[in-house]
């Protein structure tokens, strides 16, 4: 049979299994059903819920504004779907082709799509981590959970890393007059997304607003009492802090367990594909029955010179997924690549900041709108002469003009007229990124088999 | 009924927190907060918001298709 006769079939009556009912997943099952799959469909979600939408949740939830049961993401469509949900997945078998859940069933599939995207990184000491008061944010339950506490009127949070989350909860916490220390171990917060030219900003903006900030430090222990609740924090420096809720941001792990021992290239750093969502194996050969969409997947941006990308972006989570979801029902000649430039925002201390490009690749920074100490500004980032990212601070209006540059390769520094342009803040300098070259990952993977046909990639688990 | 913004293309013009006020406000200068489910009597204003929106970044449901299958609480 053709390659297009299967495809045909597949439409028809094939069977596609989506592990991970969340943004991608749902996205990715309403593309399906649009571009007229008519074969069986099953979602299973490791949650009990239905698919919900997060960015809320260290928002809009926690200040009271919404209930975290009240997240549930709009349907564009009816997806017709076989909903297994508070079940997660436990294994794959590619040999058999089906999918193996924690309560003993398995799920056959044709097609299957990897969606199941990240967890909270949990405190590293589990004793600690189990006091009353303890948190982490990630799902709709930790959101409400939280929220009740921040309720009861703590006398003083401490937040633990201030990337996003971290500094949108210590926002909130101020939002709602209560005491918050927050302890980073970069030299100011966001240091990592934005540099630290920008992340200054960020810092001064959570100091004039009453936020105890802690740079340069880590949280060393937490300390309970006799009955199990938080009582004391110590940090680095030697200080303690009375608080009775820590608040772990210390970023997300993906989601990729469940997939050891199937031979895909899936370990900490996500599940790697192709820039069509086809999954690699763990010899970086492609399959052709199983993809990744979300927050999980690493795909090679062909912007960013090919790098492997995983971007956990609310807007990457729907655009990937429905290419995902195209590709899996099309012949190969009609498949489409994921060029979807990344682009993230955050809203802390009232103002929102955006970001569009890989600010982390940047080289060089100029300030090409408003100013620094205004916390109006748009700050571009070049890469080699070229623009590669931009990120706004209340001048989100301008990033889509940004976004074209980037596509565009334009030359950096700018040298076109700008509106809104300080000439003082028109010399480039070095955003300040950490040094990448620093290791962050042990090796993961290692060659195995004596003669050349036995030679094959095996992934062993990072040292603890 | 439900409804989610997309934020990467919400640019602050606030159309949407004129025409909804209920369920869209701005939070400082341009960033936008919005509920996520809002009730029936609000539909009017918010179809009209959504249609308002110059990046069109709002998304009203247009399906209330039941989801089943949940088996409880597991671990």
């Amino acid at each position: 049979m053709s390659a297009d006769g299967d495809v045909k079939a597949l439409r028809r009556k094939g069977r596609i299994v989506v592990v991970g009912a969340s943004l991608a997943g749902l996205r990715a099952a309403e593309t399906l059903r649009d571009q007229g799959f008519t074969g069986s469909l099953t979602l299973v979600g490791d949650e009990p819920y239905e698919p919900y939408d997060r960015p809320p949740l260290s928002k809009q939830v926690l200040l009271g504004l919404e209930c975290a049961e009240d997240t549930a993401l709009p349907r564009t469509r009816d997806i017709d779907a076989e909903w297994r949900l508070g079940v997660a997945a436990a294994g794959l078998d590619r040999a058999a082709k089906d999918v193996r859940l924690v309560n003993g069933d398995t799920l056959p599939y044709d097609r299957l799509l990897i969606t199941t995207g990240t967890k909270a990184r949990p405190w590293f000491h589990p004793e600690e981590a189990a006091l009353d008061g303890v948190f982490v944010l990630r799902t709709r339950d930790d959101s409400a959970r939280l929220f009740r506490k921040l309720a009861a009127g703590p006398r003083r949070v401490l937040v633990i890393g201030a990337g996003f989350t971290g500094s949108e909860i210590a926002s909130v916490c101020r939002e709602r007059d209560v005491e918050v220390t927050v302890a980073e171990r970069a030299p100011a917060p966001l240091v990592g997304a934005l540099g630290e030219v920008v992340a200054t900003v960020a810092a001064r903006l959570q100091r004039d607003h009453g936020v105890d900030l802690r740079c340069g430090v880590s949280v060393t222990a937490l300390e309970g009492d006799p009955a199990g609740r938080l009582r004391r924090a110590h940090l680095s420096d030697g200080s303690a802090i009375d608080v009775d809720v820590a608040v772990v941001c210390l970023g997300a792990l993906r989601n990729t367990e469940w997939l050891a021992g199937s031979g895909l290239a899936a370990g900490p750093r996500g599940v790697a594909c192709d820039a069509g969502c086809r999954v690699f194996d763990a010899n970086g050969i492609v399959t052709d029955d199983i993809y990744a969409a979300g927050d999980v997947a690493r795909c090679p941006h062909p912007l960013f010179g090919y790098q492997f990308l995983s971007l956990e972006h609310w807007g990457n989570a729907v655009e990937q997924a429905r290419i995902a979801a195209h590709n899996m029902l099309c012949a190969s000649t009609d498949r489409r690549p994921h060029l979807w430039v990344p682009m993230f925002w955050s809203v802390q201390f009232g103002v929102n900041i955006k970001s569009v490009g890989v600010p982390t690749l940047g080289d060089q920074l100029v300030v090409a709108q408003g100013a620094l100490d205004e916390a109006r500004f748009v700050a571009v980032y070049g890469y080699r002469g070229r623009v590669i990212a931009a990120a706004s601070f209340d001048a989100g209006k301008w990033l889509g003009f940004y976004q074209q540059q980037i596509e565009a390769g334009a030359p950096f520094p700018p040298d076109y007229a700008l509106v809104d342009r300080r000439t003082d803040t028109l010399q480039p300098v070095d955003p300040a990124f950490p040094d990448p070259h620093l290791p962050t990952h042990e090796p993961t993977v290692t060659v195995t088999g004596h003669s050349p046909t036995e030679r094959r990639v095996q992934f062993v688990a990072p040292h603890a | 009924m439900r409804l989610v913004v997309d934020l990467n293309r919400c640019q602050g013009f606030a159309q949407c927190a004129f025409l909804a006020p209920d369920v869209f406000a701005l939070h400082g200068g341009e960033a936008l907060l919005f509920t996520s489910r809002f009730d029936e009597a609000l539909r009017d204003q918010v179809e009209q918001a959504a249609a308002a929106c110059p990046v069109q970044a709002i998304l009203v449901d247009f399906s209330d298709e039941p989801t089943k299958g949940a088996e409880g609480r597991v671990g």
